[in-house]
């Protein structure tokens, strides 16, 4: 493969993966992307992550990155001077954002994939009662980093923008199933507003998957994965 | 920034051991304020209100939480000792190889130790092959970082010194020479850096630490590093 050459292996569905599309589309990269089976894990991703054995895999010329949140710091600082950074300049900026990636992959992401996962009533409503702490807490986030302005980045979207908004699909796909608002305009309207912005975006409309998609898709999973509901 | 920043931590924590070395590295003025995780200060839950844990950097009026992004931070906001490389794709690995120890070799490790019967096999399985896999990052180097310690290596700094006390606690026997030889190597050359080894406990007091608090630790599975 030639030096500079990109390759993604992702998953349609994958929030981690879809991030890393954004980015790439957002930086004007070109790459090929290569679907992954999850389920029948292919040579090419074992070879590419052997440790993992997931995706995302950013395949630069001979060199493999891994994890998501690597990779688009990766991206950030390998072509800096292509469109606009994805993390701040400012070091104190940096950790803010990183500390807020950080959150949003362990504490949001668990709640409401938790929430599809629970068997009970009472494991579901502490679900829905996390993801929306988490939620209003990142309400606040997006007031301070974005200081004003559309994105969480400033003027332009970064490393914050596509680690939440990779997941909006989910989101709303958990909001479908539980029939419960969390992305609740009384309560976080900053963050409705910007999801709102966010979507309206070619990188997201060319890497997000449809909640349809999704519903059907997380549906399945809960039958046949989770096992927490039964086929009708 | 000349100020002098304040680093909120425990000496038993290998969190707390991560931000203090990185500051010792770039030689900063730094104000080390011991916290009693029992009685956590208004200044702890003020400066991390989310997760109210150690270490805290606080730095002017900012301040920064979570072990390994203080030690970027650090990294980025004071001049002098490089802890990340200046490759991007050096960077890329020092950062994957940090998550894998905190998302890998601790919990497996930890888990090994305050378990018993099918599931403590289990762990140990996990642990020996997370533990050969790091080994196996060293690659003929002296450190993760090369010549010289970087990011990598402070991330590992609990399996160079707390894994020793924490198996001797625990009885069992996982991170040996015989096992090891390497990795063993690699934990007493990082031990004896200057600013690793000022920032480390007396093995003993830590030993004693943990052996007290052994029950309790069975029991939860949750550290207690004051």
């Amino acid at each position: 493969m030639a030096e500079d050459e990109l390759k993604l292996l992702g998953m349609w569905a994958s929030p981690f993966a879809i991030r890393v599309r954004m980015m790439l589309e957002e930086k004007g990269l070109s790459y090929e992307y290569i679907e992954q089976d999850l389920l029948n894990k292919s040579e090419l991703l074992l070879k590419h992550n052997p440790i993992h054995k997931k995706v995302p895999v950013l395949i630069h010329g001979n060199r493999d990155i891994c994890e998501s949140l690597v990779i688009l710091q990766y991206i950030d600082e390998k072509w800096s001077k292509t469109g606009p950074p994805i993390l701040p300049i400012d070091p104190y900026d940096r950790a803010i954002a990183r500390f807020w990636a950080m959150y949003i992959d362990d504490k949001l992401l668990p709640s409401f994939i938790g929430f599809m996962k629970a068997t009970t009533e009472e494991a579901k409503a502490e679900k829905i009662a996390d993801t929306r702490t988490a939620l209003e807490l990142l309400e606040g986030a997006f007031k301070k980093c974005s200081a004003g302005k559309d994105f969480f980045g400033g003027d332009s979207i970064g490393y914050l923008d596509v680690t939440l908004g990779s997941q909006l699909g989910w989101i709303e796909t958990a909001e479908r199933i539980s029939g419960a608002k969390l992305l609740d305009e009384a309560k976080v309207p900053l963050l409705v507003d910007w999801a709102k912005r966010f979507l309206t975006l070619n990188c997201a409309k060319k890497t997000l998957p449809t909640v349809e998609q999704l519903e059907k898709y997380a549906r399945e999973l809960q039958v046949t994965r989770w096992k927490v509901a039964t086929a009708n | 920034m000349a100020e002098t920043a304040k680093l909120l931590g425990t000496k038993g924590s290998p969190y707390s051991h991560r931000a203090e070395v990185a500051l010792r590295l770039k030689e900063a003025n730094f104000e080390f304020l011991h916290e009693d995780l029992a009685h956590k200060s208004d200044m702890l839950l003020r400066y991390n209100p989310i997760h109210k844990k150690i270490p805290v950097l606080v730095h002017g009026e900012k301040s920064i939480v979570e072990s390994l992004i203080v030690v970027e931070y650090v990294d980025e906001a004071f001049d002098g000792y490089a802890i990340l490389p200046s490759d991007p794709y050096e960077r890329a690995m020092a950062r994957f190889w940090a998550r894998y120890i905190d998302e890998k070799v601790i919990p497996a490790f930890w888990m090994s130790c305050w378990t018993d019967g099918e599931m403590q096999k289990g762990f140990i399985a996990q642990a020996k092959e997370t533990l050969t896999t790091l080994e196996g990052q060293l690659k003929g180097k002296k450190f993760f970082g090369g010549d010289s310690i970087g990011f990598v290596d402070l991330a590992a700094g609990m399996v160079a010194f707390w894994f020793g006390i924490l198996q001797e606690v625990a009885g069992i026997n996982l991170l040996n020479e015989e096992d090891y030889p390497v990795l063993c190597r690699w934990a007493d050359d990082y031990c004896s850096i200057e600013p690793v080894k000022e920032s480390l406990l007396d093995r003993k007091l830590l030993v004693a630490h943990f052996a007290s608090k052994k029950e309790k630790i069975f029991a939860t599975k949750a550290p207690v590093y004051d």
